[in-house]
């Protein structure tokens, strides 16, 4: 990997990564079991500095917002790659949001310049709310010969023949504004700086070293943190190679990995849950005498790698396994919610080097990652390199919140002093999730603190966010919450979101309110969905401004009712 | 060319037949993660097998938000 200490920008590392392994491949780009394109180092830097020059001549400037809306293909990190080139600022918001959703946070980001595909393009044109004025230009990839642009220019027509000058950037400049929720009410824009990067890539390659030849498939969506960090810059300035997939299909994906060799992965637990699945579904399928020898070597792994990992042998003993995996991997981190146990556990008996691993994007991504030595189930693994974690207000069982301080937190969110100096306080990133440290120095995470849930997809979903959704129901007031908020809960599973609901005086919750707000979560995206909802006949605490006091309500709330009360929608 | 009906008709069978549940048991208005007690890549599985029965490409972003087999047909039936 290349010395990162010497570098003050993504953009420098970057451009030294792709003089370093010209004629390495560093990116190939699949869909299903086609594969669409396969860039060498000296390709990728070819494609990309075309476009900073074409952004360039557009009057693109350092510190410039560019934001990006694409699903994983090799255009977003080439347009990455030149925006940084430019010294421009990365927006890198997520394709799966609604148009609505993109347009609010390309407002909040003031992201001058959109990178985006046609698909997503033509929605965001058709949407009510868009306003060509709240952009420079816009640039589309892969759109049909014949559409109609809406005055966005091609990307593959985006390009100027001059070369693009270099821009400079600090460490200390901003890299990125990366959002790590809030679509509807409260747009949390976490800013990162180049040095939050920087220190973030240098802490893995002690535990996870990457080397040219090795393979990271990507199926998680680059704008995301974990993505971005594992799947695009540590990656190129460690001359790997990366695989993107551009469809989450479980097919797709267990054969990428025999047919790629891929040697690295990040996963989110859905994915494994998923895997898994598949492998039990496979060994019940064995007539007995088969499957009586495959739970003997099981066993047999199970021994021998309780101290600590031992690949090679594991390879040997349960060779078909491994071989559906390509035979090369090496790691598969899961990251972005909280995995179960006996996921990690099945895979870990079967040699599979599954490593839990605990983020938050506002930490740049990485906060604990579990080194298999020994492998641990039960923890989200051991503090990255110059990483700090304080429990804070820990209870008699030592549990309490999770703080952080390294130089990968954010520099703060975007436009909002008052969030920001709630969540780093004194320097240290208050977290918001519940945990312990134990002796061996392992991570172990037992709830939240916040009103938030995290889905097994990854996803944060803030109550807040969701309340747009039963605007103008016909109640009084309505509230919504994470169950586990009102009543806490030492689990990190099956998080849900419940309303509070405060009917108009005299009318009682008939059917027909029911039938609207179950209509209108069913408009929401299944995994923002609320499951049921209380009635609360009193009125909603409020500040002088109005606002609901969550904190107090949901106290009242749990004085009076339990989670028994809770009445399906 | 199919009618949207028909189309509807064909993935309620196909669904059915995948999850292995009654026919008789799905409507086109049914949610389906809740129906079939699905995640979203059950239901990116069973878009496959959709895909090979209409002969068509549907990427996955087009089941972006899509929860309810009508709306799927249409998604499907744009495409045929």
């Amino acid at each position: 990997m290349l010395d990162l200490s010497k570098y003050e920008s993504l953009g420098a590392a970057l451009r030294d990564a792709l003089k370093q392994w010209p004629e390495e491949v560093c990116l190939i780009e699949a869909d299903r079991d086609r594969e669409k394109a396969r860039l060498t180092y000296r390709q990728f830097d070819e494609s990309a500095r075309p476009l900073a020059a074409a952004l360039q001549a557009r009057g693109f400037k350092a510190g410039d917002r560019a934001a990006i809306i694409m699903t994983n293909q090799s255009k977003w990190l080439i347009s990455a790659y030149a925006v940084f080139y430019a010294g421009g600022v990365l927006v890198p918001l997520d394709y799966k949001l609604t148009p609505k959703e993109q347009l609010a946070l390309l407002v909040h980001s003031r992201a001058s310049v959109l990178i985006t595909e046609y698909p997503i393009w033509r929605a965001l044109i058709q949407t009510e709310e868009f306003d060509k004025r709240r952009i420079d230009f816009a640039v589309v990839t892969e759109a049909p010969a014949a559409a109609d642009l809406g005055g966005a220019i091609r990307w593959e027509e985006f390009r100027a023949d001059r070369e693009p000058d270099f821009v400079p950037r600090r460490r200390s400049d901003w890299a990125c504004i990366v959002y790590s929720s809030g679509t509807g009410g409260r747009p949390k824009g976490c800013v990162m700086t180049h040095e939050n990067y920087l220190e973030q890539c240098a802490m893995f390659p002690a535990l996870y070293p990457v080397a040219p030849g090795d393979v990271y498939l990507s199926i998680l969506p680059t704008n995301h943190a974990i993505d971005f960090m594992l799947g695009f810059f540590y990656q190129f300035v460690s001359g790997g190679t990366v695989v993107h997939l551009r469809t989450l299909r479980p097919e797709y994906v267990r054969e990428a990995f025999a047919k790629y060799k891929v040697t690295h992965v990040t996963l989110v637990p859905l994915i494994l849950k998923n895997l898994q699945k598949g492998f039990e579904a496979r060994f019940d399928a064995l007539p007995p005498r088969k499957r009586r020898a495959l739970d003997f070597l099981i066993g047999v792994n199970k021994r021998f790698t309780r101290g600590r990992a031992r690949l090679g042998l594991s390879r040997r003993l349960l060779p078909q396994v491994h071989e559906a995996f390509g035979g090369k991997l090496r790691a598969i981190i899961v990251g972005g919610a909280f995995t179960e146990p006996r996921t990690l556990q099945f895979f870990y008996d079967l040699g599979v080097p599954v490593a839990n691993a605990y983020g938050l994007t506002e930490a740049c991504m990485g906060i604990s990652v579990n080194d298999l030595k020994p492998f641990r189930a039960d923890t989200v693994g051991k503090l990255l390199p110059r990483v700090e974690v304080r429990i804070v207000n820990p209870g008699g069982d030592e549990i309490g919140e999770v703080a952080v301080r390294s130089r990968t937190v954010m520099s703060h969110y975007l436009d909002d002093p008052e969030l920001t100096a709630e969540t780093i306080v004194d320097g240290w990133l208050m977290t918001g999730d519940l945990g312990r440290l134990d002796k061996a120095g392992h991570l172990q995470l037992f709830g939240r603190k916040k009103n938030m849930i995290v889905t097994i997809e990854g996803k944060n979903i803030y109550p807040e966010d969701i309340e747009s959704a039963f605007e103008g129901l016909p109640v009084k007031e309505f509230c919504v919450f994470a169950a586990n908020y009102i009543w806490p809960k030492h689990s990190m599973v099956g998080e849900q979101l419940v309303m509070a609901l405060h009917p108009e005086t005299g009318r009682a919750l008939d059917e027909a309110l029911h039938a609207e707000m179950a209509a209108r979560n069913q408009r929401l995206l299944n995994y923002k969905r609320i499951s049921g909802y209380i009635v609360w006949e009193k009125d909603f605490p409020r500040t002088a401004s109005m606002k609901i006091k969550r904190v107090e309500l949901a106290e009242q709330i749990r004085e009076c009712l339990d989670r028994q009360s809770v009445k399906a929608l | 060319m199919r009618t949207i009906e028909q189309t509807t008709g064909e993935i309620l069978d196909l669904a059915a037949q995948h999850f292995k549940v009654p026919r008789a048991s799905l409507s086109p208005q049914d949610d389906f993660f809740k129906k079939l007690g699905i995640d979203s890549l059950q239901a990116l599985e069973m878009l496959t097998r959709l895909e090979n029965h209409f002969g068509i490409e549907l990427p996955d972003f087009e089941m972006q938000g899509v929860s309810d087999f009508r709306t799927l047909a249409s998604r499907i039936q744009a495409r045929l």
